[in-house]
């Protein structure tokens, strides 16, 4: 099926030793991305994980953009880099995270947990890289609006998604309910 | 451009967000790796949706969906950490074994009812003396100071 749909998409079936600028572009954005997703998940200083996850989530960002997917690189940009990241250091100054170098940012298991993660990261590349050898994406795009743009992807949203969409403002509404709550000081003679 | 590219970053980033799950002690740490591992997921979803050219737009409607659920989740999740914070003292999950198993210390789950005054005290109630004597050093091996009580 892949290459069925590959073969109209992709003209000649370009290689892996002839990258496309939009190719090259998108590996040295994705190293930049992976490096920061290291530093933050490394750093032992939290405020610094909290910054390079801006880093991280902005590369994310840029490559929605490269997989001409632009409202969703622009909402990414809003939620997650305007307002997740403004929630994080908010949380870690509640907290009296402490600004400098923390010796125990890391737990016990650190070397468990790289195990872990190498394997798994091991074995999915093998899966992955397996799977999707020979498949290609056309990001060039005929005219008229891509499939990614806001007007399109508003389209499929109120029109074969209104009851998702709409379910998802009653779960929001009730994770600002259930956020009020659990912050919510008690009295102190009620405990 | 080739599918492989934003699939296998796609796996790395959920793997180096596992790690951090994993590995981190802090709380508001293991969010952030959680985010990450969100968003891979979310880079998978858009990567197959321009692969598919889906008709109804499933991948990037997912993606949006799971842009807010996770906006939720991170409002929810520190809500919580705040008021573990606010009654423990510490944000550390590895301090916070107030629901573990039986194996630990005889004491800790046989006072269950003046367990809930005690927890204001910045946890490790458990291993009270332990602090007294093994200080940070306690931190490092957790695990292993709950196993000596048993």
């Amino acid at each position: 099926m892949s290459v069925l749909l590959a073969q109209p998409l992709a003209a000649g079936h370009p290689g892996f030793l002839s990258p496309s600028g939009v190719e090259i572009v998108f590996v040295l954005v994705g190293i930049v991305t992976l490096g920061a997703a290291l530093v933050t998940v490394a750093t032992r200083q939290l405020v610094h994980a909290a910054l390079w996850l801006v880093v991280a989530l902005g590369g994310i960002a840029v490559e929605y953009l490269l997989l001409t997917a632009e409202f969703i690189a622009w909402v990414q940009v809003l939620i997650y880099v305007g307002s997740v990241v403004v929630l994080i250091l908010f949380g870690l100054m509640l907290t009296k995270a402490p600004i400098g170098r923390s010796p125990d940012a890391d737990s016990g298991n650190r070397w468990i947990a790289l195990a872990v993660s190498l394997a798994a990261a091991t074995t999915l590349v093998t899966v992955v890289v397996d799977a999707f050898r020979s498949t290609w994406i056309n990001v060039q795009e005929p005219t008229g609006p891509g499939s990614g743009s806001s007007e399109v992807t508003g389209t499929a949203l109120f029109r074969h998604w209104v009851l998702p969409f709409e379910v998802l403002s009653v779960l929001l509404l009730a994770a600002l309910v259930g956020a009020i709550v659990l912050s919510k000081r008690n009295k102190a003679g009620e405990r | 451009m080739h599918l492989a590219y934003p699939a296998v970053l796609a796996v790395l980033l959920f793997c180096v967000g596992l790690y951090g799950v994993l590995a981190r002690r802090n709380a508001i740490l293991v969010l952030m790796a959680v985010e990450l591992m969100l968003n891979a997921v979310n880079l998978n979803l858009v990567a197959f949706d321009v692969w598919l050219r889906d008709t109804l737009h499933a991948g990037q409607a997912l993606t949006l969906f799971t842009i807010a659920i996770a906006a939720a989740e991170i409002g929810i999740g520190l809500a919580i950490v705040l008021l573990v914070h606010r009654n423990r003292g510490s944000s550390d999950i590895d301090r916070l074994r107030d629901l573990r198993e039986s194996g630990g210390p005889p004491g800790g789950d046989s006072s269950g009812g003046s367990r809930d005054e005690k927890s204001v005290a910045p946890a490790t109630d458990n291993d009270a003396d332990n602090d007294a004597e093994s200080g940070s050093d306690q931190q490092v091996q957790g695990p292993a100071a709950g196993r000596r009580h048993a």
